[in-house]
C-alpha cells in the first residue's frame, strides 16, 4: 500500500512543474510541452492508483489519455505552425491583437 | 482473467452514433467528391444527419422507461455501454437542444451570399495571409468544406459530454468536443491574424484546463477506486478518511468544467475567442458548448458529488456571484459587439450557476415548484436561440472590410434596416430578461430555485447583475435607434447585407422561439420537468 506513495508524490511534482511552465514560459511550443507534462503526470498518478486499488480502470484510462494527447498534439502543432508562419514568431506574448 | 463481450445499447445510443457516423462520412466525402460538388454534399449531409439525430433523440426520449426505487425523484432512462453512459431524461433533453442549435450553426456555416459567393471560412487555411497563394485561393473561390465534418465531430462530443457516466468517458468527450472547435476558431476568411490568435489562445488555455481536469480524474479515482459516478457517490458517502484527495480532485475537475462554460476566474479566453473566431463558429460554440458543459457539470456535481454538496456549494456560491458581476461590469465598457456579447455570455454563465445552487430533491419542493435541474435546462433552452440569433445578425452588419462589429458603425442602424435592428433589439431584451421574452422566464426560474434553497446572497447579486446588464443591452438599442452616425469623425457606418434564406431562416426561428418561450413557456417547462432527474 505504501509503495505507491512515492509515485503519487512524483506525479504531483511533475504536474506542478508542468503547470508552472505553462504560466511562465513564453514560447508556444514549450508551453505546449508543459501541458503534455501535466497529462503525463496524470497518467503516472492513474497507473499508481490502479496499482493501489488493484483494478485495471486506471491503467486503461492511461491508454485513453495517450491517444487523446496524441490527437491534441496534431491539432496543437497545426495551430502553432500556422501562427508561426504568419508572424515568424511562436512567442505567446506577440499574439496580442485581441485585448480589452 | 476473463473478458466478456460488452453490451452496447444501440436502441438508446443511435442518435449519437448517427452524428459520429456522418462526421466520418464527411471526411470520406472530402477525400473522394470533386471540389465543386463538396459544398452542397457536405452541407446537405450535415443538416440531414443532424435532423435524423434530432428525430432519433425525440424518439429515444419518449421511449425512456421510468426507474423505480432509488431516491424520491422520478427518473427515466437506462445505463448504456456497461454503465459508462447514462441515457436519461436530462441527457436526451440536452441532445435535442444541442442538435437544434447545431442545425442553426450549419445553416450559418453554409451562408455564401454575404461574402459574394464564398463562405466565411478561409479559402485555404495553409496559405499565409497577404501572399500570392492566398489571393489565388480567393480568386478561385476556394472554400474549406472540412468545417462541416469538424462541426459534426464537435456535436458528437457535445452529445457524449452530458451523457458520460464515468470520468474517463467525460474526459474523452471533453476533448472530442474541444479539438474541432480549436480548429474552427482559426479558419476565418477575413481578419485572419485575429482568428489564428483566437485559436492559439483557446487551444493553449483549453489544453491547460483539461490538464487540470485529468489530474482531478486521477485523484478522484485514487479516492474512490473507480471512475463510475455511482461508485464515487458511494465512496463520498462512506469514506471520510481521504477527504483531502476528494477536495483537491473535485476542485480540479471543477476547473476543467468551469473553464468550458467560461466562469470567473476562468473567463479570460471568452472575449478573445468569441471576437476572433468566425462569427458563425462563435454562434454555434457559444450556444452548444455551454449547453453541453452545463449538462456535464450538473451530472458530475449532482450524481457523483451529490452527497458532498456542503463542500462544493460554498465554492460555487462565490464563483456564481463573481461570474455574474465581472461579466456584466466588463460588458459595460466594451465597444465591440462580439466582445460585449462574449462578456454577456459570461454573465449568463453566472445566472446558470445560480440555478445550479437550487434544490435538487423533488421531495423538498412545494406543489408548483421546480428542481434546479429543470430550471437550468429551461434557461439553456432560452439562452440558445437568443445567442445564435444575435451572432447571426452580427454577421449581417457589414462595411467594405467585412463584418463591422464596432459600436461606432452600428449607430443609426435602426433607421436604415429596421427589421434586422428590431430583431437584434428583441433578442437583446430577452438576454436582459424583459417580460414577454424567453430570457425573463428563464431568469425567473433560476432565481426561484436558488431562493427556495436559501441561496439569497447569490440571488441578490444576480438581481444586481441583471440591472447592470439591462443598462448595456439598452445602450446598444439606443445606439441603433436613436443615435446618428458620427459623420465628422470619418467613421463609415455599416449597413445590413441581405443574406440568403439560410441565415434569415435561422434568425427568424430564433426570434420566434424566444417569443414563444416568453409568452407560452408552459410546454417547454413541462418538457424539462418530465425529463426528471439524473439516473445513477
Amino acid at each position: 500500500m505504501d509503495s505507491v506513495t512515492p509515485f503519487i508524490v512524483l506525479s504531483a511534482i511533475l504536474f506542478t512543474i508542468g503547470a508552472v511552465g505553462v504560466l511562465t514560459r513564453r514560447n508556444a511550443i514549450v508551453v505546449f510541452m508543459c501541458v503534455e507534462l501535466m497529462l503525463n503526470a496524470s497518467n503516472l498518478a492513474l497507473v499508481a492508483f490502479a496499482k493501489q486499488h488493484g483494478n485495471l480502470d486506471g491503467q486503461i484510462a492511461a491508454f485513453f489519455v495517450m491517444v487523446v494527447a496524441a490527437a491534441e498534439v496534431v491539432v496543437g502543432l497545426a495551430i502553432i505552425m500556422t501562427i508561426f508562419r504568419t508572424r515568424r514568431s511562436a512567442s505567446v506574448d506577440d499574439a496580442s491583437l485581441l485585448k480589452y | 482473467m476473463d473478458f466478456s463481450k460488452p453490451t452496447i445499447e444501440y436502441a438508446q445510443l443511435w442518435p449519437m452514433l448517427v452524428v459520429f457516423g456522418v462526421a466520418c462520412l464527411g471526411v470520406v466525402v472530402e477525400a473522394f467528391v470533386p471540389r465543386e460538388r463538396r459544398y452542397l454534399t457536405q452541407a446537405a449531409l450535415a443538416v440531414v444527419g443532424l435532423a435524423v439525430a434530432l428525430g432519433g433523440s425525440v424518439w429515444v426520449g419518449t421511449d425512456l422507461k421510468e426507474l423505480k426505487g432509488a431516491g424520491d425523484a422520478v427518473a427515466r432512462g437506462k445505463l448504456a455501454a456497461e454503465g459508462t453512459l447514462a441515457v436519461d431524461g436530462p441527457s436526451v433533453f440536452i441532445w435535442a437542444l444541442v442538435l437544434v442549435f447545431a442545425i442553426g450553426g450549419v445553416l450559418l456555416f453554409a451562408e455564401r451570399r454575404l461574402e459574394a459567393g464564398v463562405s466565411a471560412f478561409a479559402g485555404q487555411a495553409a496559405a499565409l495571409p497577404g501572399t500570392e497563394a492566398e489571393r489565388e485561393a480567393s480568386t478561385r473561390g476556394l472554400d474549406h468544406t472540412e468545417v462541416y465534418p469538424l462541426l459534426m465531430f464537435a456535436v458528437g462530443g457535445m452529445m457524449l459530454f452530458p451523457t458520460a457516466n464515468d470520468l474517463l468517458t467525460m474526459f474523452v468527450a471533453l476533448e472530442v468536443l474541444s479539438l474541432p472547435l480549436y480548429l474552427l476558431c482559426g479558419l476565418a476568411r477575413r481578419r485572419r491574424l485575429l482568428s489564428q490568435e483566437a485559436a492559439l489562445k483557446y487551444f493553449l488555455l483549453g489544453a491547460f484546463s483539461s490538464g487540470f481536469f485529468l489530474y482531478g480524474v486521477a485523484l478522484i479515482y485514487g479516492f474512490a477506486g473507480s471512475m463510475q459516478f455511482a461508485d464515487i457517490n458511494e465512496a463520498v458517502r462512506n469514506d471520510t478518511s481521504n477527504s483531502a484527495l476528494l477536495l483537491i480532485g473535485m476542485g480540479m475537475l471543477a476547473v476543467g468544467l468551469l473553464f468550458k462554460v467560461g466562469a470567473v476566474p476562468f473567463q479570460a479566453w471568452t472575449p478573445d475567442v468569441y471576437q476572433g473566431a468566425p462569427t458563425a463558429v462563435t454562434a454555434f460554440m457559444a450556444a452548444c458548448t455551454k449547453i453541453a458543459a452545463f449538462g456535464a457539470l450538473l451530472r458530475l456535481f449532482y450524481v457523483a458529488f451529490g452527497a458532498d454538496r456542503w463542500d462544493w456549494q460554498p465554492m460555487l456560491w462565490i464563483i456564481a456571484i463573481l461570474t455574474m458581476l465581472v461579466g456584466s461590469v466588463l460588458a459595460v465598457v466594451q465597444t465591440d459587439m462580439k466582445r460585449m456579447l462574449a462578456y454577456s455570455s459570461v454573465a449568463h454563465t453566472g445566472f446558470l450557476l445560480t440555478g445550479l445552487l437550487g434544490v435538487q430533491a423533488a421531495s423538498a419542493l412545494g406543489k408548483d415548484e421546480i428542481t434546479s435541474l429543470q430550471a437550468v435546462l429551461f434557461y439553456l433552452a432560452t439562452y440558445g436561440p437568443a445567442t445564435v440569433g444575435t451572432f447571426a445578425i452580427v454577421t449581417l452588419v457589414r462595411d467594405a472590410g467585412g463584418e463591422a462589429p464596432a459600436f461606432s458603425k452600428w449607430a443609426g442602424l435602426g433607421k436604415r434596416s429596421p427589421l434586422a435592428a428590431g430583431a437584434f433589439a428583441f433578442l437583446l431584451l430577452s438576454m436582459a430578461g424583459i417580460p414577454l421574452t424567453g430570457g425573463f422566464v428563464g431568469k425567473w426560474a433560476v432565481f426561484a430555485v436558488a431562493l427556495s434553497a436559501g441561496a439569497w446572497p447569490v440571488v441578490i447579486a444576480a438581481i444586481a447583475a441583471s440591472v447592470i446588464s439591462v443598462f448595456f443591452y439598452v445602450r446598444v438599442i439606443l445606439l441603433m435607434f436613436f443615435a446618428e452616425p458620427d459623420r465628422d469623425a470619418g467613421v463609415e457606418s455599416a449597413a445590413v447585407t441581405t443574406p440568403s434564406l439560410l441565415t434569415s431562416a435561422t434568425i427568424a426561428v430564433c426570434v420566434a422561439a424566444t417569443l414563444f418561450l416568453g409568452v407560452i413557456p408552459g410546454p417547454v417547462l413541462d418538457l424539462a420537468g418530465n425529463a426528471g432527474s439524473f439516473i445513477r
